[in-house]
């Protein structure tokens, strides 16, 4: 459809849309004025029920533990659209980082000054220990596996920003990323097998659920935290790497 | 004022769509879907928000507190992360599209036409 006439039908039929929508809105209850059920049943029992003292990730890795299965495979699936895509095709040749000493080694991340590479190289170990932090912490405080890897997936991309794009493909090499991704991605199924073999349902938590608010508490919830963590890290790692790759290294047998 | 947060996300949804509709750019195509995307966030954490309701973490309040919804939390939180490895699957998909095409603009894509 030509793009007049796109933008005809959408002047016809969007202030329609946005109508439909405030008169659907309005019937809601009003903004704060809860009239669920699930929450407040989980509010009240979970405590007492898996001794985590942080509701969001105990409904995330134990409560709903199934729906984070998908989504998790979901995130799975989209790397690996980007990895097949981003593929080099026929006609490309990708440079050999390992023994080219041309222009290759040279990536350095232009117009970046010394204050933001000695910064960013001073980030690199507290963004790990930050994303770790969060990762282990999930059940306890506001944090789990979504969140904490992705602060741990920027630790390395601050060492591109320190400005050496290989030093960063060293630290963290795509055959690392590939297994940390499926470590994650597996780790959390095979540990729903686990709720299976010990206490009779898939993903149900079989592990000792200790004091609330120690570390070592809620039962598999810091594990199934852990693995997420790890496949949220590889993915987003991966796919950072496949575009840096197009843009830096993935050059036409053309061209070289 | 109890209205104000499905406006707005009402708003973000039409406004959205319009930059989908009308953007002569792919990678402006994406990052607009991103902005729908958003709406979706707003309409579900308003729905789970008890007032005057605090964060359902009890490590260090009483656990009888009046606490939000958190099982909307966690449809967002997941949604949020899956929505950017799904913008980087658009946008591998745009950057194929520029190798092939040698632009961005998606009128310049004609091979099915011809």
């Amino acid at each position: 459809m030509s793009r007049p006439a796109r933008l005809a039908l959408f002047a016809l039929a969007g202030p329609g849309l946005l109508a439909v929508l405030l008169v659907g809105f309005a019937g809601l209850p009003a903004f704060g004025d809860y009239h669920g059920v699930y929450g407040l049943v989980v509010d009240g029992v979970e405590l007492g029920e898996r001794h985590a003292t942080d509701m969001v990730t105990a409904l995330n890795f134990d409560l709903r533990a199934f729906d984070t299965l998908g989504e998790e495979y979901l995130l799975f699936a989209s790397v690996v659209g980007v990895v097949v895509l981003l593929r080099a095709l026929r006609d490309e040749r990708e440079e050999d980082t390992e023994h080219d000493t041309g222009a290759s080694s040279q990536h350095v991340f232009e117009g970046a000054s010394d204050a933001l590479r000695a910064s960013s190289l001073v980030l690199v170990p507290m963004l790990i220990a930050l994303g770790v932090y969060l990762v282990i912490h999930g059940a306890l405080t506001p944090g789990g596996g979504f969140q904490g890897g992705v602060v741990l997936a920027a630790g390395p991309i601050a060492l591109l920003v320190a400005g050496r794009y290989l030093a960063m493909k060293r630290f963290a090499p795509q055959w690392a990323l590939e297994a940390l991704e499926a470590l994650g991605a597996g780790g959390y199924a095979l540990l729903g097998v686990g709720g299976l073999v010990f206490a009779g349902d898939y993903l149900k938590n079989f592990l000792p659920l200790g004091i609330p608010g120690h570390l070592l508490s809620a039962g598999l919830m810091p594990l199934n935290s852990i693995a997420v963590g790890l496949e949220v890290t590889g993915a987003f790692l991966l796919v950072w790497s496949e575009f840096l790759d197009q843009a830096l290294l993935v050059r036409r047998a053309a061209e070289s | 004022m109890s209205f104000a947060p499905f406006a707005v996300a009402a708003w973000l949804f039409v406004v959205g769509l319009w930059g989908v509709v009308s953007s002569a750019n792919l990678v402006r195509t994406v990052l607009c879907l991103t902005v729908v995307q958003s709406s979706t966030y707003l309409i579900l954490l308003g729905v789970g928000y008890r007032s005057a309701g605090r964060a359902p973490i009890v490590a260090d309040i009483p656990v009888v507190s009046r606490l939000v919804d958190p099982t909307v939390q966690v449809l967002v939180l997941t949604d949020i992360v899956i929505e950017a490895t799904v913008t980087a699957l658009l946008l591998a998909l745009v950057v194929q599209g520029h190798k092939r095409f040698g632009s961005v603009d998606p009128a310049d894509f004609t091979t099915l036409k011809d």
